[in-house]
């Protein structure tokens, strides 16, 4: 029991990682990326790669990557993003949707349908673990995983509150014409924004290809995760995110647990629970709203 | 010396033309009140000087350079700011962030949170409190903050009393007193022709898009004001007893 538990706690841990590119995001810039699960596999292949052809450990890999990603990011706000934002709320969506598609082919036309995985470019700590008392043995990449997890979301949450460039960024998500009025080059805050976000899921790539193996569609499932952490933590908390991904993989744990097949339905449930209970408790006129509309409220 | 010099401004709605041709400049060190009816224009021209409207037609020089083409952030920089109609504050961030914002454009001067908070003190216990919990004079205070934290050269204030209650209205404008003390050019919109003629040396009077009237608050008198806010004819006598002083 203890074990399970703890070993849930790593995997949240994971989850809230992969989260975090989509959360920032979604929390400051107001859009879900569906193409987080693709840019993240795409990232995995590219230390892949230089593992593969070039004996490049994937730690050092990531200080290729992480720029890269974050240029992407760039571009994506720069010529996706803004333009289409002009075209109403939802066009933003579609666009990275459409995004995740051409990835995900692209990806598969040129690498296959074999499955990869960095664990043999990092020699012994793909199967290392820390013994715990009780009998726990936990996985050092899933110690490193839930350590990247909760430096990362927390430097992002220091970043937003107390530098310059955070405020900014959080005025222009707030109110992007009055941020201009203020002095704040709002499509600037917004592209260094993205690139944030991107260049985050470069982290989360590593730590896809150090636990498990990925293929060219891996990014559906691993989207879905990110997205489930990020509502249950309460989209716009980078804190929450870490919070989120550790009570999925709780559920998940403990679906497995009643049923070997329960662990991604256990994971579901717990998803479509919170966003009930929000719609239920919540206070907010939306939510209200949604009451009234159900006949829940007067 | 012209700090500001507008030239055949247009500004449209589709096809509606909030502002028609408006020319006329403004002098570093003036304090300039514009007076109209709603729908006059002068919003949408103060907006329209601040950069976050785009005119149709004419020009727009600030000290001595055309910044027509210049997006609001860039002329903040060059040193123009708005404190816009209803505040629009980041209700999500603390008073005091609110400030460093306007701070960072960086142009180097005077002001500072400090500072702020020494011609505000009734800010200081909401230091760390979210502006969207604020009462109205705070906030107003706040939006003015923000703007003087980009140290600026001239400042729009737009219908700063606008939903404050008289008293509160009191404060703001002896906190602005403090402020006309320092040299700023001031360009304000106010509804109230009472105040506006205490604080400003020069009326402006705004109807249907147009300037109607221009001069020195010294040689023009409240009737005269009056007559240009309706747009009735001079010698044509208003004897409907309408009271501008508490239009709002």
């Amino acid at each position: 029991m203890l074990n399970q538990i703890a070993q849930a706690v790593i995997l949240g841990g994971y989850y809230a990682l992969i989260a975090c590119g989509l959360s920032f995001m979604l929390s400051v810039m107001r859009v879900i990326n569906l193409a987080h699960g693709s840019l993240l596999v795409l990232g995995g292949y590219f230390l892949w790669y230089l593992g593969e052809h070039y004996e490049i450990s994937p730690f050092v890999g990531l200080v290729a990557l992480v720029p890269l990603l974050a240029l992407a990011g760039w571009a994506l706000q720069r010529f996706l993003l803004e333009r289409s934002a002009r075209g109403g709320e939802l066009l933003p969506i579609l666009t990275t949707f459409g995004l995740s598609i051409v990835l995900d082919n692209l990806l598969f036309e040129q690498f296959g349908a074999d499955t990869r995985s960095l664990a043999p470019y990092i020699g012994d700590m793909a199967w290392d673990s820390y013994e715990l008392p009780g009998d726990i043995f936990i996985g050092k990449v899933g110690v490193l995983t839930l350590v990247a997890a909760i430096v990362l979301l927390g430097g992002l949450q220091l970043f937003l509150s107390h530098t310059g460039t955070g405020k900014a960024i959080r005025a222009t998500a707030e109110d992007p014409d009055t941020a201009g009025i203020v002095g704040i080059d709002a499509r600037k805050a917004s592209a260094i924004a993205s690139a944030i976000a991107v260049g985050s899921i470069g982290i989360a790539s590593a730590a896809l290809g150090m636990r498990a193996t990925f293929d060219a569609y891996a990014g559906g499932a691993q989207l879905l995760f990110a997205f489930e952490a990020t509502i249950i933590g309460g989209a716009g908390s980078l804190w929450g995110t870490l919070i989120g991904g550790i009570v999925l993989a709780l559920a998940q744990t403990a679906g497995a647990a009643v049923h070997p097949q329960g662990f991604l339905i256990g994971g579901h449930l717990a998803f479509i629970l919170v966003l009930f209970a929000r719609f239920l408790f919540l206070p907010g006129e939306f939510t209200y709203r949604l009451r009234r509309i159900a006949g829940l409220a007067k | 010396m012209t700090l500001l010099s507008i030239e055949n401004l247009d500004v449209r709605y589709g096809q509606f033309k909030a502002v028609r041709s408006v020319s006329l400049k403004v002098g570093a060190g003036e304090v300039v009140a514009m007076i109209g009816a709603n729908g006059a224009g002068k919003t949408t021209l103060l907006r329209t000087l601040a950069g976050a409207i785009r005119p149709a037609d004419g020009r727009i020089l600030f000290k001595d350079k055309d910044v027509t083409a210049l997006s609001a952030h860039e002329r903040v920089k060059s040193g123009m700011v708005l404190v816009p109609e209803g505040r629009r504050l980041f209700s999500r961030m603390t008073v005091e962030e609110n400030l460093q914002l306007g701070g960072l454009v960086k142009r180097g001067g005077d002001w500072s949170v400090d500072r702020i908070f020494s011609i505000f003190p009734n800010l200081v216990k909401r230091r760390h409190a979210k502006t969207g919990t604020l009462s109205g004079g705070e906030q107003q205070a706040t939006a003015i903050g923000r703007a003087l934290m980009t140290n600026p050269d001239i400042i729009f204030f737009d219908e700063i009393s606008l939903g404050l209650s008289p008293l509160v209205v009191d404060h703001v404008y002896a906190s602005l007193a403090e402020l006309l003390k320092s040299g700023v050019t001031v360009v304000l919109v106010e509804q109230d022709l009472k105040r506006a003629m205490t604080v400003a040396g020069r009326a402006i009077c705004m109807l249907e898009g147009q300037v109607v009237l221009d001069r020195a608050m010294a040689e023009t008198s409240r009737d005269e004001i009056t007559e240009a806010y309706f747009g009735l004819k001079r010698g044509q006598k208003n004897d409907h007893g309408l009271g501008l002083g508490g239009a709002h």
